[in-house]
């Protein structure tokens, strides 16, 4: 698999991600955002984390004008798939590649800490490898996390099965982390072609350093 | 001509740096409060003297950038 890494100024995790994958096994390349196509051969593109353009005005909202978003766009559009991880997440809701925005965290906190995530539908090109129900372990740090959709954008995200993650306890029983309508933590289009989560899958590949659960995660797009 | 564009949470989408000067005012006292909102203003200093034209363009800078009509509301103010 060939996997496409953006980069613009102020992004962070790209090399975290490109470990990760590598990791696995695949090929990856790092693209700064004045590109104007992706490359031919792209299996997956992701946008990883960080603070694109110093989350100036809004968390991603410069980040999504730039030119390489519009070859992400295009390729999104005809079904390639897309993985937003954090600062990601943010950019592709404000490209309207995913429904919702996130918002300040209710507590105004950066919250950074290992985090428990239930898994709510893994009938996907993500989530494949997990099952539904499935409890993960997870790094999660960010200040805009806070997941906002209005009622009728929510009903239509349960009705499509298009929340993949949820914040919760040990016990898989949800908890308030960042004031997330229903603690969603990461959702997907209703193509289930672009998928978005607040988690740091790329932080969890090694059980000695909390949580090897990325590994799956990121492994799904493999079939 | 002068915009002024105030952008701010929409009603009924919970302003959680408002809640905080809220309870931070309550505090020391203050009496009486019953809601604080805090937005953010931009200042944009236009070329143009038509108010039609600058409500035009600035509508579509709000609507495609300035703003995150999700969970933000707008005003602009010419002068």
């Amino acid at each position: 698999m060939r996997v496409v890494i953006l980069r613009f100024p102020g992004t962070n995790c790209e090399f975290d991600t490109q470990y990760a994958f590598e990791k696995l096994g695949h090929t990856t390349e790092l693209i700064w955002h004045k590109e104007e196509s992706l490359p031919e051969y792209t299996d997956l593109v992701v946008v990883p984390g960080g603070f694109s353009y110093g989350d100036y005005l809004r968390s991603g909202s410069i980040a999504r004008f730039s030119t390489v978003m519009k070859a992400v766009k295009e390729y999104a559009n005809s079904g390639g798939r897309v993985l937003g991880i954090c600062n990601g997440f943010q950019i592709l809701t404000e490209a309207g590649l995913l429904p919702g925005a996130l918002k300040r965290n209710n507590n105004l906190h950066f919250i950074s800490k290992i985090q428990h995530l239930k898994v709510v539908n893994s009938d996907n090109a993500f989530l494949n490898r997990c099952s539904d129900e499935e409890i993960l372990n997870i790094p999660i740090a960010h200040a805009d996390g806070n997941y906002y959709i209005d009622d009728i954008g929510l009903s239509e995200l349960e009705a499509n099965g298009q929340i993949l993650l949820r914040y919760c306890d040990a016990n898989g029983d949800r908890v308030v982390v960042n004031g997330s309508v229903t603690s969603i933590a990461g959702v997907c289009n209703i193509e289930k072609n672009v998928f978005g989560l607040m988690p740091h899958p790329e932080r969890a590949l090694e059980s000695i350093l909390g949580s090897d659960d990325g590994i799956k995660m990121l492994q799904g797009f493999e079939q | 001509m002068k915009a002024i564009i105030n952008v701010y949470l929409k009603e009924g989408v919970l302003d959680p740096q408002g809640k905080a000067a809220h309870h931070a005012l309550e505090s020391m006292n203050f009496k009486g409060i019953e809601d604080v909102r805090i937005g953010k203003q931009i200042i944009i200093k236009l070329e143009t003297e038509d108010k039609n034209e600058a409500q035009k363009e600035v509508e579509d800078m709000c609507e495609t950038l300035l703003a995150n009509t999700v969970i933000e509301d707008y005003t602009i103010e010419l002068i």
